[in-house]
C-alpha cells in the first residue's frame, strides 16, 4: 500500500451505481442465484469515510511474470499451449479520468477451457504449463496489459446443456472500497455470448456489450500474438467542491 | 437540446464464480510459485498497534447452508480511526496495518478468518462518531454484483445506540443482523443472504 503518483488525493463520495446496467441479484436462469440472493431491499448509504478510502497496491507488490500468464507457471524454457494474446487497456471512472494505481487481478481456464482447481471435474486435460491467474497495476494513464493464451469454452451444470462462452475474470480495485467489483470479459464475435445464462443475468444489451472486448489489429504483433483490448469504467466520484469539511480535515 | 451529459457507464458486474481463488488467493488452491503469498492474507505484524481480535464467520445461503466457495474481503480503520488510504486526510494511519483483508471460505466448513485489530471509530459525514465497524465485501457463485455490509461489535451497545448508519435501519428487528458476538478478542459474524435473518446489505 503506497502513494498513487501525481495527483491529489480524490475524496468525494462515488455516483451512485446505477443498478439497471448491473445484473439484479436473483436471475433464476443463473440457477445458483436463486438462494444466493438477499430478497430485501438494499439499504443505501451516501458514501462515509468507510466507503470513499480503500487500499491502494504499490507496483512493488509485482513480480516479473505476473501479468505473463503463458510463462509465470510455465517450466523454465516452456510456455503454455493455445492462442497466444494480449490484453490491454485503461482503467477509467465514469468522468473519464484515468484511474492509476489500480490493481487488477485475473483469472482463467486453459485453451480447452480446463480450470486448475481441485473442484473442476471437465474432462479437458490440464495444461502442465499453465496456471490461470496473473495480476498488474495499472499506470499513470490507467493502462494495462498482459499477455495470455486464449481461454476455451466450457460447459457447466445449470440446464443439461450450458456452455460458457470464452472468458476472462477480472477483479478490479479502484480507490475507494465502494469501487471494488468483479466482472467477465467475453471476446468479439463469439457466438456463445448470447446463449450464457450468466451474460444474460445482464438486462442491459450496451451494457453485456460494454463486456466484449474487439480484436486490436494495431496492437497485434506480428509473428507472435492478437491483441484484445478491454476499457474498465469503474464509478466516478463527485467534486468535492461546496461540500462540508468532514471533521478534522 | 442540451449539451450531452457524456458519462461513461460503470463496467457491469459479473459473478465471481466458483474458482474465484484462482485467481485471489491461488496459493490457498494450489496454485503455488506464481506470487509470494496470497494477497490480504496477513493485516497485521508484530507492530501494530491495538487490541488484537479475530473475525470469525459463515456466509449462509436461503436454506441455512453454509457457501464452500463464497470469497470475503474486510476493509477497515485502525486503532485509532484512521484508514491506510490516500483517501484519508485526517493523519497517517498506523503504517503496520494494512487495514484491508481478505479470506476464502473453507472448503469443508464454509468458515473465513481474519486476525486484525479492533478498529477505532470514524466520523460520520456530520462530524458525529459511527460505533466501531469493519466494512465487507462478499462475492461467490451465484452473486452477480459483490454485497456490501458491515460489522459492529456486540460489547459496544452504548456506541452502536448512537450510529448514524444503524439508526437509518427502519426495521429495527434486523438491526441485530449487523452485530457480532464478541467473546473476549473473538468475534463470531454470520451473514445470511436470504430469509428470516437476512443480513442488512447496503448500497453504498
Amino acid at each position: 500500500m503506497t502513494d498513487i503518483p501525481n495527483r491529489k488525493p480524490e475524496t468525494g463520495a462515488f455516483f451512485p451505481r446505477d443498478r439497471s446496467r448491473h445484473p439484479p441479484a436473483l436471475t433464476p436462469g443463473y440457477k445458483t442465484s436463486v438462494l444466493r440472493a438477499p430478497q430485501k431491499a438494499l439499504l443505501s448509504l451516501d458514501g462515509t469515510l468507510s466507503e470513499i478510502t480503500g487500499p491502494v497496491f504499490g507496483h512493488s507488490l509485482l513480480g516479473e511474470f505476473d501479468n505473463d500468464l503463458i510463462h509465470n507457471f510455465a517450466k523454465p524454457g516452456d510456455s503454455a499451449i493455445g492462442e497466444r494474446i494480449i490484453v490491454h487497456g485503461r482503467v477509467l471512472d465514469e468522468r473519464g479520468r484515468p484511474v492509476p494505481g489500480a490493481l487488477l487481478e485475473f483469472w482463467q481456464a486453459n485453451a480447452g477451457g480446463r480450470y486448475r482447481h481441485k473442484k473442476e471435474s471437465y474432462l479437458a486435460p490440464l495444461d502442465p504449463n499453465f496456471g490461470g491467474c496473473g495480476r498488474t497495476i495499472t499506470d499513470d494513464d490507467g493502462a494495462y496489459a498482459f499477455r495470455t493464451i486464449k481461454p476455451g469454452p466450457y460447459p457447466w451444470p445449470n440446464g443439461v446443456n450450458d456452455w460458457r462462452p470464452a472468458h476472462i475474470h477480472f477483479s478490479v480495485f479502484g480507490h475507494g472500497f465502494a469501487q471494488r467489483l468483479i466482472t467477465q470479459m467475453y471476446f468479439e464475435g463469439d457466438p456463445m455470448i448470447w446463449k450464457c445464462p450468466i451474460v444474460m443475468t445482464i438486462p442491459d444489451r450496451a451494457a453485456i456489450e460494454q463486456l466484449i472486448a474487439p480484436l486490436d489489429w494495431n496492437n497485434t504483433i506480428p509473428m507472435d500474438a492478437r491483441a484484445y483490448k478491454f476499457d474498465i469504467v469503474l464509478r466516478g466520484r463527485r467534486s468535492t467542491l461546496f461540500e462540508n469539511r468532514l471533521e478534522g480535515n | 437540446m442540451t449539451q450531452p451529459l457524456d458519462y461513461l457507464k460503470e463496467t457491469p458486474s459479473q459473478t465471481a464464480g466458483p474458482y474465484v481463488h484462482i485467481g485471489l488467493t491461488p496459493n490457498g488452491c494450489g496454485i503455488e510459485g506464481v506470487y509470494a503469498g496470497d494477497l490480504g492474507a496477513a493485516m497485521v505484524n508484530d507492530r501494530t498497534l491495538g487490541q488484537r481480535i479475530t473475525i470469525t464467520g459463515r456466509v449462509l445461503d436461503g436454506t441455512g447452508t453454509p457457501l464452500k466457495d463464497a470469497l470475503v474481503e474486510i476493509w477497515q480503520a485502525d486503532a485509532e480511526g484512521l484508514y491506510n488510504s490516500p483517501s484519508e486526510l485526517r493523519g497517517t494511519a498506523d503504517p503496520n496495518f494494512t487495514g484491508w483483508g481478505r479470506s476464502a471460505c473453507d472448503g469443508t466448513t464454509g468458515e473465513f478468518r481474519f486476525e486484525t485489530v479492533k478498529p477505532g471509530r470514524v466520523p460520520f459525514k456530520d462530524g458525529r462518531k459511527m460505533a466501531p465497524h469493519v466494512s465487507l465485501w462478499i462475492v461467490a457463485r451465484g452473486i452477480n454484483l459483490g454485497l456490501n455490509t458491515r460489522m459492529y461489535f456486540g460489547d459496544e451497545q452504548a456506541a452502536n445506540a448512537e450510529d448514524p448508519v444503524l439508526m437509518r435501519i427502519e426495521h429495527r428487528v434486523r438491526f441485530p443482523t449487523l452485530i457480532a458476538a464478541v467473546d473476549g478478542s473473538a468475534c463470531r459474524f454470520d451473514i445470511h443472504l436470504q430469509g428470516e435473518k437476512e443480513t442488512v446489505f447496503f448500497d453504498i
